[in-house]
């Protein structure tokens, strides 16, 4: 399954020049994060070393090594953020989640990161959870937006 | 729909192409224009557009309305944004509730008023967007179309007047032509360094190489800078064209757009509009007959801020570490992608190309100042009124931008400082607040015009906590390749950390200008030689806000947290469990009926309970050092 998975992404790259950091992220679309047994495939299927994709892999802050959680909750600290407080919206967030940034939850429900712009400014502070982007925010509102997140998961675990 | 799959096949076909547009979509009725930019998504104007499609089917008023999306309008935080069009009435902070309202006032004419943007200065209504001091003083050049058209339909473009600039291009211009027309427009890069376009599309052009690329570079990764984001979200067929143009110029045949991945939007309308160009032959081979063949692709970034660097940038589209080449190296104008000749530009610097191109040389340098020509879109952020994004001629000085398009500072505090160029820049002082924006006279003061981010800062900024945040974001995206900036940026890091944190030592300020300007000498590329701006320019303007915080462990601005406390007073408490509810670490003790008060050993200094607190208890307050019994 995994293999066939990986094999197909593989396949549309095929003699493609500089695929790497593409391959790489289509891989991670997939499974959510780099899975040790890709990362090898993939240095196998470009001819590369292990250690040259395992370099690029660890290069780009877009890149896991480890799973995830099922939600991604994104802090941006961008400059505009930071003047309007996001280091307190990080910090309530983590309290919230039980969780230090780049950290995931143990039930692998969040995953919480700093970001360094959205590009969003004029909102600010902000942050995104999975594509969905929440303006504005004040401490309470992110207990809020967090707690809420987290009491629909339990409903549905409960279902 | 198109009114046909035919391709584009000469200019000529161009201009009948737009005539049966604009004769199709003739229309005498209205129309509503939602913006559905990144940021007015975000103030969910997609549920606001639903809601007007729905009032104008229930009206059944689709021959007197049509209801249209574009990009961003630049006024975001004021979203979402409705425009009602052929009168050009500007609606701000729209709710799908308000769709009622607005549908059935267009249909008889009138306008409503609460959803017009009020002047501060004057109280006045605004009921036109050329009547909003946000708009008034801007030109807008790059932006020309942004938030005036569909970004999703090439029609829109077309209508317009898109790929005009092409079509004269290839029929009207040799290559040397263009390049000559470029150079006198006086066009400098947008991305920071405003190199001169002219110049570097003519050493590509010159130099020997079998294939020649053209990059745009949209790898935005200034924190504070969205321009580029817009543009391409808003219009991205004016950065197609820009980069054909450059092409034929040039003689590539192949473009690459390298966009961030943490702009969706901008990915996704970049991508339809390459398929719709390609479609119409605007894309392709023999484009339009004048034997030009060109295509482009999109490359996503994967997170890394030095990949805005030029060699690095080129080296993450190879697939490899975003390593900038070391030095001596030949300009990537030369010898860039696969060892090819590479033009290399911003996306802002192609959006300007056609504009160049069909207004003529003369109109460009116009604009501006003797060294800086044209215009530059700035996103104006932080602690001012109107947030947004702004285009200004070249030369407008920071008070006007500042105070005159953004209304001033929020809540009608006092001016710090405003910082450009992003982590490459500098903090200036209100002092100096009469500076003419160009590039050379920003770097007079120690700062950049960088890409174009312009933020903010009012009296509660510490500028220590500023120049420490931007050593935090330098010393995370070194490259590591340079031992100065990998561990200078780091020991600058630490000592900014330690003195906000009320352990600063008394020499701190001078080791931190010796360590600032070895990173700058021992660093091969543009972010190791800028980085110390923000630290240089702080302790230059603000150094007293240093010495207080070493010598008096305070921080005046209340921001540093191991130097202030929150407390609640208790003759304003009245014991309404809101701070109590607000506070993520329970570290609020008391009950219904009985005061409150902040377990200073369990506070993490969020703020939260300041937050919740109602401004007329007003209870809790922040002051400088330990709460003292």
């Amino acid at each position: 399954m995994f293999e066939a998975r990986l094999r197909k992404i593989l396949s549309v790259f095929q003699g493609k020049r500089g695929a790497l950091i593409s391959i790489l992220q289509r891989v991670q679309e997939e499974f959510g994060y780099l899975p040790e047994e890709a990362l090898k495939e993939i240095a196998t299927f470009l001819k590369l070393p292990r250690s040259q994709v395992f370099s690029v892999a660890t290069f780009y802050a877009h890149f896991y090594l480890t799973r995830r959680g099922d939600h991604l909750v994104r802090v941006c600290q961008g400059t505009a953020c930071h003047v309007r407080g996001a280091s307190d919206i990080l910090e309530t967030a983590q309290y919230c989640l039980g969780i230090k940034t780049g950290q995931t939850t143990a039930d692998y429900s969040y995953s919480l990161e700093r970001v360094a712009c959205l590009g969003s400014c004029a909102l600010a502070p902000l942050m995104v959870v999975d594509d969905r982007l929440y303006p504005q925010l004040t401490t309470n509102k992110v207990v809020e937006i967090l707690k809420s997140g987290k009491d629909t998961q339990k409903e549905k675990g409960a279902n | 729909m198109r009114p046909s799959q035919k391709k584009i096949k000469t200019p000529v076909s161009l201009k009948d192409f737009r005539e049966s547009i604009l004769e199709r979509e003739k229309s005498d009725g209205k129309t509503i224009i939602v913006c559905c930019g990144t940021g007015c998504l975000a103030s969910e104007s997609d549920d606001v557009r639903e809601a007007f499609l729905n009032e104008v089917r229930m009206h059944e008023a689709d021959e007197e309305i049509a209801v249209r999306k574009t990009g961003c309008r630049g006024f975001c935080e004021h979203g979402p944004i409705v425009v009602v069009e052929p009168d050009k009435i500007l609606y701000h902070s729209v709710k799908k509730e308000d769709a009622a309202e607005i549908v059935s006032g267009t249909l008889k004419g009138q306008m409503v008023e609460r959803l017009m943007y009020e002047d501060g200065a004057t109280g006045q209504k605004c009921a036109h967007e050329s009547d909003i001091p946000f708009y008034k003083k801007q030109a807008r050049v790059v932006l020309r179309h942004c938030g005036h058209i569909d970004p999703t339909r090439i029609e829109d473009y077309i209508k317009v007047g898109g790929y005009d600039a092409l079509a004269t291009t290839i029929s009207r211009l040799s290559p040397e032509e263009v390049i000559s027309c470029i150079k006198e427009s006086g066009l400098r890069g947008r991305g920071g360094a405003g190199f001169p376009t002219g110049r570097k599309w003519e050493s590509s052009r010159n130099a020997p190489g079998e294939e020649k690329y053209i990059i745009c570079n949209g790898d935005e990764g200034d924190p504070g800078a969205f321009m580029d984001r817009s543009v391409m979200e808003g219009d991205p067929h004016s950065v197609l064209e820009g980069m054909i143009i450059a092409g034929y110029a040039v003689g590539a045949q192949k473009g690459i757009i390298y966009v961030r991945s943490e702009y969706p939007l901008a990915v996704r309308h970049l991508g339809t509009a390459i398929a719709q160009a390609t479609d119409l032959g605007l894309l392709g081979n023999n484009i339009m007959g004048g034997g030009l063949d060109f295509q482009i692709e999109i490359v996503k970034g994967a997170g890394a801020f030095v990949c805005g660097e030029s060699t690095a940038l080129v080296m993450s589209i190879e697939g490899k570490r975003g390593l900038p080449k070391p030095l001596p190296r030949t300009n990537t104008s030369i010898v860039g992608l696969w060892g090819m000749p590479t033009v290399l530009n911003n996306v802002e610097t192609f959006a300007c190309v056609p504009a160049i191109i069909l207004n003529g040389a003369e109109w460009f340098a116009g604009m501006g100042t003797e060294k800086s020509k044209g215009t530059k879109v700035f996103a104006l952020t932080g602690n001012v009124k109107n947030t947004g994004l702004v285009e200004v001629p070249m030369g407008t000085t920071l008070r006007e931008i500042i105070f005159d398009i953004g209304g001033g500072i929020r809540g009608d505090r006092r001016f710090k400082a405003v910082q450009t160029g992003g982590p490459s820049g500098g903090c200036i002082p209100e002092s100096l607040l009469d500076l003419p924006v160009d590039y050379e006279s920003l770097a007079r003061v120690g700062s950049i015009m960088g890409s174009g981010g312009m933020l903010v800062m009012d009296e509660r900024t510490c500028m220590v906590n500023m120049a420490r945040y931007f050593l935090d974001f330098a010393q995370n995206e070194s490259c590591g390749q340079c031992t100065l900036c990998r561990l200078g940026t780091k020991q600058m890091f630490e000592i900014l950390d330690d003195i906000t944190k009320g352990d600063g030592r008394p020499d701190d300020i001078e080791v931190l200008l010796e360590l600032a300007g070895a990173v700058m000498a021992g660093s091969i590329c543009g972010l190791g030689q800028t980085v110390p701006n923000p630290v240089i320019s702080t302790i230059k303007y603000f150094r007293e806000e240093y010495e207080e915080h070493i010598h008096e462990k305070r921080c005046r601005a209340l921001v540093c947290r191991s130097l202030i406390s929150y407390r609640i007073k208790e003759y304003r408490c009245k014991a309404c469990m809101l701070c109590l509810k607000a506070c993520p670490v329970d570290a609020i003790i008391g009950g219904k009926r009985q005061v409150h008060e902040i377990d200073q050993s369990k506070c993490i200094k969020c703020g939260s309970c300041m937050q919740a607190c109602p401004p007329k208890f007003n209870a809790v307050e922040c002051i400088s050092g330990p709460v003292s019994h």
